[in-house]
């Protein structure tokens, strides 16, 4: 899902790019999605990733800086096969997120913001998901997972390859 | 047991699909509302007392009202399904358990503002509810509910689906416009309201997800039968998200008439494990707090201002004797502290310090004059900023520390 090497787009992708531009009136409003693009394909936004979709939006590479430094889903290093982000907010605190939150530490060896060495899981704590309902919760990837118990939290990284 | 509008379907398997919208009477009536002269339209959302549900409670149909008569050029129409207030989680129901709803909505409200385009600004962790959404709205392009003179009425509308990407700041509108728009999400300085200038230069109407699932039905049955629903000043029923120490904790339709006590105990099924009612936030984070003892209010948007409070985004927040007021002001002051967009001084600096503050009084460093200057910092900056989340942050810095002090002040070492 990665692809480490330059930051360039192929031909499919770039169309992909002129579609998401032509749907608004304005091209650089798609510039949220071609990042999204950019960080489903690279894995994450590097400098010269920024540099390379700022070219795509004729827009100064700073203009791209400050949106990817803006946005808590922008990652600007090589993160994790997967994420897992821990609501630490209100209904989630209140539930148990610390107990999430330690145990998570414990089972995978690393604090939050880090990543495993084997660069399977990235670890972090975020504010609210809106799904206190199902608190404590977490994101896995895509996904919700709440109500959870340290039974539950194991078997959820068991089925993270 | 009342009504239920928004939430009807919830309980069917494949409650988000066309076939399940259409067997239960969805889409039926679009036909005649396009034939409707939106003038009427517009008149009918006003009269049945609909209030903005994304936070702010403003009357929908004013709104509308605010674009320039005799505007040339695009409108746009704006959902915010940014849902991001601390304590919120209704909106993530309806676009995966009733995503044609929203489109409905959409079609009737933008005939009603003269929108051609609309867009739909999905938060980036709502990944599931983003992909049900994308699915519907493609259903509806196939079946002839959205595109070009829809049913033959010669009312056209495109839909865009576009992703946020984590910034609480962008569901405040003029925040979520500098996004939609591809920059950072900095709200901009009203006047000009959106209604006037707003997305890509033009007007702009923002609305959030369940008030606009609103409008179809207000359409059909007619204002004074939604007016009714309510009370004096707001018409209908809302979605009550009610999360924390309740035996039941989810989302509840019922009439904004609704006390605080009868949503806590007969709905959510009074507090957890038989403790005993200590606090309770009951309009998204930013609403102050209310003691056990306030919550004999009804959950209008009036109720609960005269009540010192916000009905906010309808976000129910239960506390009970267990849990310590200064531990939860902290981790509201931390939100506030991460999520400040950083454009105005008095929020971008204010809301870190006070975070600093309440971690202190709670990790027992706190010192005696910190309650005061955490009052004095909050009401200062209180109304010099660009958009409301700065006073939004006030309202629990306050409420917290005035409502249960003497907690504060027992971590203070003497």
């Amino acid at each position: 899902m990665s692809r480490p090497a330059a930051v360039q787009f192929t031909a499919g992708e770039l169309a992909l790019v002129r579609r998401l531009q032509a749907l608004y009136p304005d091209k650089r409003a798609a510039l949220l999605p071609v990042l999204q693009l950019v960080q489903d394909t690279f894995g994450y936004i590097s400098l010269e990733a920024e540099e390379y979709v700022a070219g795509l939006f004729d827009l100064p590479p700073a203009h791209v800086h400050e949106v990817v430094t803006f946005y808590t889903l922008f990652f600007q290093e090589p993160k994790g096969r997967h994420v897992v982000s821990v609501c630490h907010n209100l209904t989630c605190h209140l539930e148990g997120a610390p107990t999430v939150l330690a145990h998570l530490r414990m089972r995978l060896g690393v604090d939050v913001g880090a990543t495993t060495a084997d660069g399977r899981v990235t670890l972090l704590a975020v504010e609210c998901l809106c799904a206190c309902e199902m608190a404590p919760m977490l994101q896995v990837d895509d996904r919700y997972e709440g109500n959870l118990t340290p039974a539950k939290i194991d078997r959820i990284l068991e089925g993270l390859e | 047991m009342a009504e239920r509008i928004l939430t009807r379907n919830f309980h069917l398997p494949e409650s988000h699909t066309l076939r399940v919208y259409r067997e239960t009477g969805g889409y039926e009536g679009l036909s005649d509302v396009l034939a409707m002269a939106p003038a009427t339209i517009i008149e009918t959302v006003k009269r049945s007392n609909l209030r903005g549900l994304g936070g702010a409670g403003f009357p929908t149909g004013v709104k509308w009202g605010f674009i320039p008569k005799g505007h040339q050029g695009p409108v746009y129409l704006v959902i915010n399904a940014d849902e991001g207030e601390p304590g919120t989680f209704k909106d993530r129901y309806l676009l995966e358990k009733d995503p044609h709803g929203l489109i409905e909505g959409m079609i009737v409200s933008a005939h009603a503002i003269g929108s051609r385009l609309a867009f739909v600004y999905v938060r980036g962790e709502y990944v599931q509810p983003w992909r049900i959404f994308s699915r519907a709205v493609q259903e509806a392009y196939d079946a002839g509910f959205l595109g070009k003179s829809i049913l033959g009425s010669g009312v056209d509308l495109d839909v865009v689906v576009h992703r946020g990407a984590g910034a609480y700041i962008c569901g405040e509108e003029t925040g979520l416009i500098s996004s939609l728009e591809g920059k950072k999400g900095w709200p901009k300085l009203k006047p000009p309201f959106p209604a006037v200038r707003g997305a890509f230069g033009a007007p702009t109407i923002v609305n959030n997800v369940e008030t606009i699932c609103h409008v179809p039905h207000i359409v059909q049955r007619g204002a004074s039968w939604f007016a009714a629903l309510g009370t004096a000043g707001q018409g209908g029923t809302r979605m009550y998200s009610v999360s924390g120490r309740v035996a039941r904790p989810g989302v509840y339709e019922l009439p904004v008439s609704v006390t605080l006590r009868s949503l806590i105990s007969e709905h959510a099924g009074g507090i957890a494990n038989g403790r005993r009612l200590k606090a309770v936030v009951p309009g998204g984070s930013s609403a102050p707090i209310l003691t056990a003892d306030e919550i004999d209010v009804t959950m209008d948007v009036d109720g609960l201002k005269n009540a010192g409070t916000m009905a906010g985004s309808a976000g129910v927040i239960v506390m009970d004797e267990s849990v310590s007021i200064p531990e939860a002001l902290m981790i509201v002051a931390r939100f506030y502290a991460h999520e400040s967009c950083g454009q105005c001084t008095p929020c971008r600096e204010s809301t870190g310090w006070i975070y600093k503050m309440t971690r202190r009084i709670v990790e027992g460093r706190g010192r005696k004059e910190e309650l005061d200057t955490i009052l004095d910092v909050a009401r200062r900056g209180a109304g010099t900023t660009i958009c409301a989340f700065y006073d939004g942050a006030v309202g629990p810095y306050i409420s917290y520390i005035e409502k249960f002090r003497d907690e504060f002040e027992a971590l203070i070492p003497k």
